[in-house]
């Protein structure tokens, strides 16, 4: 993974003291909580419902063991013991004290870690898919572009008062597992007739109050001239995005409006004037950056161990878990393993401070202690030998972190809800927490097969409802929490946005709502086809017909 | 209003006038574009220096062809959170070639200086002289850039591999 240089290590240091010193002003009263502001969101500082919250961004979701730790330590003494995994790939820390951001901010930087953009109006923390480097279907490691991307971006000194939030995504496989077309800048690699590896380039995507899906500006994008382009796309944005209206500001509005082909033409128009004109990353740095994303020299391991086996014949919640948790490597012997954060009745993406710890020490010794946050709020351990997988399901086990349910019903992603967020209209936790008793049964799970359900508290959409074959969003039916369902959402290639299937219902009712939808989708489905596989065949009238049947 | 140059308090020559104010014979004026495009005649031929005042909603490319007859060039920040400017700005000082004197106005706080010298202003209507004292420290806080803009400083790539890295073409293409 990228280690910091000098450079990097004294910008880290200069911004924190920057911050630290806005932290000083606000506490002397020199700056107004007004003026602290946009301040304090440039450096990740929300006020919450009952706290400030700190959100730490982890770029492209990659850590090392000692990161995982810190996090551990900054959990413990400065949070109240856990912190919470972001569908954004980072941390949010609800409960630190104002007094000691700086502090954390110091912490942070000794482990090479910063809250630099995880808020505000400009370029976010760019995301990546987390199967990135070992991924069986992949061109190239994403995370050599978005690093790429999170230096350029880093207090752009034009970008950095965009219009609204700036979100990029690269993805180095066809199979996108970083979702693109949901992105204000989506990056997809792919390589041309000649064999050259470049971008194709999805701009306009988003979830929100809009949800929609992005368009293909260009089919081609030469991997050099990737900084000189984003430069032309954030420009003809930063001047012509809409500014008077906060929910008609990203991007995708703009695109909208100005209609895909202008849009283009403008991009390309700009772009004409800046590229080869010293704006982009010379191949030097290109292959320096790249140097530290080499896969690493894995010692050969046994592909089919016999031990392996065996375990899962005589533990059958191990061979449970394995179903669920584990993904093809690129390289013989090693499997990818994605840890679930989403225990039977917990909140989705919470770790605490000591399931950190154990998951750092795992990744140390059963891999080769680098770490992921999944967008769907998990933790995945990307180089395990298959000989250690049995080994490595005890250790989860004794932290906690062994539920076998990744890709099922209940490994549901939600946002914050009314039990965090003051933008909520009803609450997304519990409703994660209740629907995962409901099907708490691990075998019915696994006989229902792939299925994501996805909660957001409210319009903005942050539990990204729109993607998942099943959403569920809060709305407020005369100061009541109602929430509304939507099925056949995908945020991969085939990207769709959820239908909605009819009236709402109340905090009681939707989980059985939720139920019905998946005793129909049982009902209906043909030769092991997925839930996704069998919306497509079906659409939505059926579900319709069974769910409101009854009314 | 304080106007910040070259890190100090400075004195300012330059009149802003209203739309519909008379010019004084021995005043040097800011106008608004609208004023700039209705009276461009009377204007120019008073044969005395002239700044234009931009709103950050009027793209400078409505007088990219004449550039040089403004000695200065005023751009606003409505609000600190308005980042048009910073774009113009750089089309002003890169794509046409404006040498004169870059202003900002409007909400020019001290977190945003070390962004404005980058994107090519060289002056800073500020409104309290005191954030003339802290602009030494707000343009030192961060010493290190990742990216090429129009100040000719060198990015942190560029100073990893040495001058070769930089280039032939030199981004401003104004000098
Ligand atoms: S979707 Fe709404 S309720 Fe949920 S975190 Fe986002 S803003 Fe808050």
């Amino acid at each position: 993974m990228y280690r910091y240089d000098e450079f990097d290590a004294d910008f880290v240091a200069q911004r924190v003291a920057q911050f630290s010193g806005q932290v000083a002003r606000r506490l002397s009263g020199e700056l107004s909580e007004d003026e602290f502001k946009p301040l304090r969101l440039m450096n990740g500082l929300y006020l919450q419902l009952h706290a400030y919250m700190l959100r730490v961004a982890i770029p492209y979701g990659t850590l090392s063991a000692t990161q995982m730790r810190r996090l551990a330590v900054i959990a413990r003494e400065h949070d109240r013991g856990y912190g919470h995994f972001t569908t954004r790939q980072n941390i949010q820390f609800n409960w630190p004290k104002l007094a000691e951001v700086p502090a954390i901010l110091d912490k942070l930087a000794e482990v090479e870690m910063h809250a630099i953009q995880t808020s505000g109006n400009c370029i976010r923390n760019v995301t990546a898919d987390q199967f990135a480097g070992v991924a069986e279907d992949e061109i190239e490691d994403p995370r050599i572009t978005a690093e790429i991307i999170r230096q350029w971006s880093s207090l752009h000194p034009e970008f950095t008062f965009l219009p609204r939030k700036f979100k990029i995504a690269v993805t180095g496989a066809p199979n996108d597992r970083a979702a693109v077309r949901f992105h204000d800048i989506g990056l997809q690699m792919l390589r041309d007739e000649n064999g050259e590896v470049g971008f194709e380039v999805w701009v306009g995507g988003g979830q929100g109050r809009t949800p929609v899906i992005a368009e293909r500006i260009r089919g081609f994008l030469p991997k050099r001239y990737l900084l000189s382009y984003l430069d032309a796309i954030l420009r003809v944005y930063n001047m012509l995005g809409r500014r008077d209206n906060l929910y008609k500001a990203r991007i995708k509005i703009l695109v909208q409006q100005t209609g895909v082909e202008e849009f283009t033409r403008l991009v390309e128009e700009e772009w004409q004037q800046i590229k080869d004109r010293g704006f982009d990353l010379p191949e030097a740095e290109r292959r320096r950056i790249e140097a530290y994303f080499a896969p690493p020299a894995y010692p050969a391991a046994e592909t089919h161990p016999a031990a392996l086996r065996a375990a899962e014949d005589s533990d059958p919640g191990f061979a449970q878990w394995l179903q669920a948790s584990l993904a093809e490597h690129r390289e013989p012997g090693y499997g990818i393993v994605t840890i679930s954060l989403k225990p039977i009745g917990g909140a989705p993406g919470d770790a605490t401070a000591e399931q950190m710890e154990a998951v750092a020490d795992l990744a140390e010794r059963y891999g080769l202690g680098e770490i992921r946050v999944s967008h769907e709020q998990n933790l995945v351990l990307p180089d395990v030998r298959l000989s250690d997988l049995h080994a490595l399901y005890q250790g989860l086990l004794d932290a906690g972190l062994a539920t076998a349910n990744v890709g099922l019903v209940s490994d549901i992603i939600a946002c914050p809800g009314l039990d965090y967020c003051n933008l909520a209209n009803a609450r997304s936790i519990p409703v994660a927490q209740r629907l995962g008793e409901r099907f708490a049964d691990l075998d019915r799970q696994h006989e229902i097969g792939p299925l994501k359900v996805k909660i957001s508290g409210c319009i903005n959409a942050c539990g990204h409802h729109h993607v998942g074959d099943i959403g569920i969003l809060g709305v407020d039916r005369k100061g009541e929490e109602f929430y509304q369902i939507t099925l056949g959402g995908r945020p991969d290639e085939q990207a769709a946005i959820g239908k909605i299937i009819g009236p709402s219902f109340s905090y009681d009712e939707v989980t059985d709502a939720v139920d019905n939808i998946v005793e129909t989708y049982l009902g209906l489905r043909q030769d092991g086809e997925t839930f996704a596989e069998a919306y497509r065949r079906v659409g939505l009238d059926p579900f319709k017909e069974k769910l409101y049947a009854a009314h | 209003m304080p106007l910040i140059k070259d890190g100090r308090l400075a004195e300012d020559r330059w009149t802003p006038v209203a739309d519909d104010e008379a010019i004084g014979a021995d005043i040097d004026p800011i106008v608004s574009l609208e004023r700039w495009q209705a009276e461009h005649e009377t204007l120019s031929g008073r044969n005395r220096p002239i700044g234009l005042r931009l709103r950050s909603d009027q793209s400078p490319a409505a007088v990219a062809e004449e550039v040089e007859r403004f000695d200065v060039i005023a751009l606003e920040f409505p609000k600190f959170t308005d980042g048009r400017s910073y774009s113009h700005a750089r089309l002003l000082r890169e794509r046409y070639g404006f040498r004169g004197e870059l202003r900002a106005v409007g909400k020019v706080l001290r977190d945003q200086f070390t962004f404005l010298l980058r994107c090519g202003f060289d002056s800073l209507e500020v409104a309290d002289e005191r954030l003339a004292e802290a602009f030494e420290e707000a343009t030192s806080e961060i010493s290190h850039v990742y990216q090429r803009a129009t100040d000719p400083g060198a990015p942190i790539w560029a100073r990893r591999h040495g001058p070769a890295a930089l280039g032939s073409e030199a981004a401003c293409t104004g000098s």
